[in-house]
């Protein structure tokens, strides 16, 4: 069953007087449970892509179907709930928030939910220790190692368990031990059913995924299938 | 999300900050302090005046000659009006609700008594006057009921005039010289210091028809009537009206009850308070600015916390509440700080200056905090919507 289906997804800017079309009649369907990787040069379209999977972005036209409602007509707020609920987000630079400790950062979507306390602290819990950072959950990020940040980000975007995780660049800012460790955490995480989009420009860790599309000039330039 | 959680968030941040956050608050509290202790004095002042005023009994009724009258025509027109005199007094006096009655005429004149000489407020009175005013008679006694047309010569001494004229030495059967016309002292009032700028020390009591002589005048400053506590007040307007009036004729005299002076005063000494709030106002004003400027660089430091939260699943409204609760919390605290420090000022000035008068309503600190509170609403608006409108793929994209 799909999980997301883009139908004739067009995305234009207005750059001064000229309008790029950042997408261009998009039309992809992501399994639920598949793992696909988006390539590309910069400017070739894929964090726009990535931004409006993400519901961060609107289509300029198109349908955008996830979880089988076409979510292109809901409002900010109904958007923001379905962010909450549905899409985890793993960005190249953490983005935690540097005043608050590891587990409260985990807590945050959680919060924002308006969960209640004991549910949350159970939650949080079991987040950090999947990710190994149980007697890291009080230290701020600024005490913590790129890695360390890293899997934090990624209890972040797994507490509140959705079903899309997105990942920009997750190993962007990582050394490559800490990013193959950081691959295969979001790679565990994807056979234990949840669907993994990754955004990267590096081809070695986009052909990890079973799904590659290459993307150009904002359109699917080419796409491979693993097996 | 949670009232628990959304204060949380909003302290961590203020917490985080802490330098920044207390200046900021600071303006507030300063603003505040000066809010607050500039209407405790003017509160203070407003009751000290109204004390001061009442300290003569609230039961009194004045009577002055002419008609304080808002319609167009003089009562000139119909011819002059009679003067207030001791007859009038005395007809008063006859009134069953009256306890007191004082013919009262006031001049400056030069008393010598000795080879010495001091010019003073004379005050022509009636032998009522210490009951009407609560005063007291320090040594021998005050004016007798004499005939009230034509009193012997006794004059009763203020006790810092005695001291100036006498010294040490006992006034009582001494002769002294008023306005040239010879008197012989026959007490001395308590002392009851200055009463709305008039020395009430410095003074001589003699009877009013000589005062009348004495400054050459047929009619009487005022009539004050003290009246029985049981007695409604408009009963005894109603009957000194009554009696005035058939004695002149027409109304050609106004009665103001001690309400009605105590209406003015208290309206007039709301004024000044409001107007002394209003300068320490601007401080505020100033504050708040403090509030603008820290939240809109606030909001520019955690733009990418901005796009975060909203990629999070925060919806706009969320991002605003949290700004503008942090602007709103960075006023409450500021403005309790203010209160503390203008509350303790005010305290120190009493406890400097015993004489000061300061108090400070409960009203006006509720008042104060709420303003406080509303300034931070007003000051994080701003600062607050444009976090909450912000893109949050450019939020997140800042670094």
């Amino acid at each position: 069953m799909p999980v997301i289906q883009l139908q004739q997804i067009h995305r234009d800017f207005q750059v001064g007087d000229q309008v790029v079309h950042a997408l261009d009649d998009i039309n992809l369907q992501i399994d639920a449970g598949d793992y696909l990787s988006i390539m590309g040069p910069s400017g070739s379209g894929k964090s726009t892509l990535l931004n409006l999977i993400g519901l961060l972005d609107r289509a300029t036209s198109g349908h955008y179907i996830l979880n089988g409602q076409d979510v292109t007509v809901l409002s900010d707020t109904e958007q923001a709930t379905t962010r909450n609920k549905t899409i985890g987000f793993v960005f190249q630079s953490f983005h935690l928030v540097p005043r608050l400790s590891a587990a409260a950062n985990v807590e945050l979507p959680l919060m924002l939910a308006g969960m209640s306390v004991e549910e949350r602290r159970s939650k949080v819990a079991k987040a950090l220790e999947a990710l190994h950072l149980s007697d890291r959950a009080e230290h701020k990020p600024d005490q913590l190692s790129g890695g360390q940040r890293q899997r934090v980000a990624i209890a972040r975007a797994t507490v509140t368990e959705p079903a899309v995780l997105l990942a920009d660049e997750p190993t962007g800012n990582l050394d490559r031990k800490s990013g193959l460790d950081v691959m295969g955490i979001l790679e565990a995480l994807n056979d234990r059913g949840i669907t993994l989009i990754v955004v990267t420009h590096d081809a070695e860790l986009g052909q990890r995924a079973r799904r590659q599309l290459h993307m150009l000039d904002g359109r699917i330039h080419r796409e491979e299938q693993e097996g | 999300m949670r009232t628990r959680d959304f204060l949380g968030l909003t302290f961590s941040s203020i917490v985080a900050h802490r330098l920044r956050s207390a200046l900021t608050a600071l303006g507030i509290a300063v603003g505040i302090a000066a809010v607050i202790l500039l209407t405790s004095i003017g509160e203070g002042i407003h009751r000290f005046v109204l004390q001061e005023f009442t300290q003569f009994g609230t039961t009194l009724v004045a009577i002055n000659p002419g008609k304080a009258t808002t319609a167009g025509t003089s009562m000139g027109v119909f011819g002059t009006e009679r003067p207030l005199s001791i007859e009038d007094a005395e007809a008063l006096r006859r009134l069953p609700f009256v306890r007191a009655v004082v013919p009262f005429v006031q001049g400056n004149a030069e008393v010598e008594a000795d080879n010495r000489r001091r010019r003073v407020a004379v005050y022509g009175a009636g032998p009522q006057m210490p009951e009407a005013f609560s005063m007291a008679v320090r040594s021998g006694r005050f004016l007798p009921a004499d005939d009230p047309t034509a009193p012997r010569a006794f004059a009763v001494l203020g006790s810092k005039l005695r001291q100036e004229l006498f010294g040490d030495a006992n006034p009582l059967g001494k002769r002294i010289t008023i306005g040239g016309s010879r008197y012989r002292v026959i007490g001395v009032m308590e002392s009851k210091g200055t009463v709305l700028g008039f020395d009430l020390d410095d003074t001589v009591y003699i009877p009013a028809a000589r005062a009348l002589s004495l400054f050459n005048r047929d009619s009487l400053f005022e009539i004050d009537v003290m009246y029985r506590e049981e007695v409604d007040v408009d009963t005894v307007v109603a009957g000194i009206k009554r009696t005035l009036t058939a004695r002149h004729g027409k109304e050609d005299y106004t009665v103001t009850t001690q309400q009605q002076m105590l209406d003015v005063l208290g309206s007039i000494l709301n004024v000044l308070t409001f107007a002394v709030a209003a300068i320490g106002g601007i401080s505020l004003l100033v504050g708040a600015i403090g509030i603008v400027t820290i939240m809109s660089i606030a909001v520019n430091e955690r733009t990418s916390e901005i796009g975060l939260l909203r990629a999070l699943g925060a919806r706009r409204s969320q991002v605003l509440n949290l700004f503008l609760g942090e602007a709103i919390v960075l006023a409450a605290i500021g403005g309790v700080s203010g209160l503390g420090l203008g509350i303790g000022i005010a305290w120190l000035l009493h406890t400097a200056m015993p004489s000061l008068p300061v108090h400070t309503p409960l009203l006006y600190v509720v008042l104060a905090e709420a303003l406080a509170v509303s300034i931070g609403l007003i000051a994080g608006v701003a600062p607050a919507q444009r976090a909450a409108r912000l893109d949050p793929i450019e939020a997140l994209r800042a670094e």
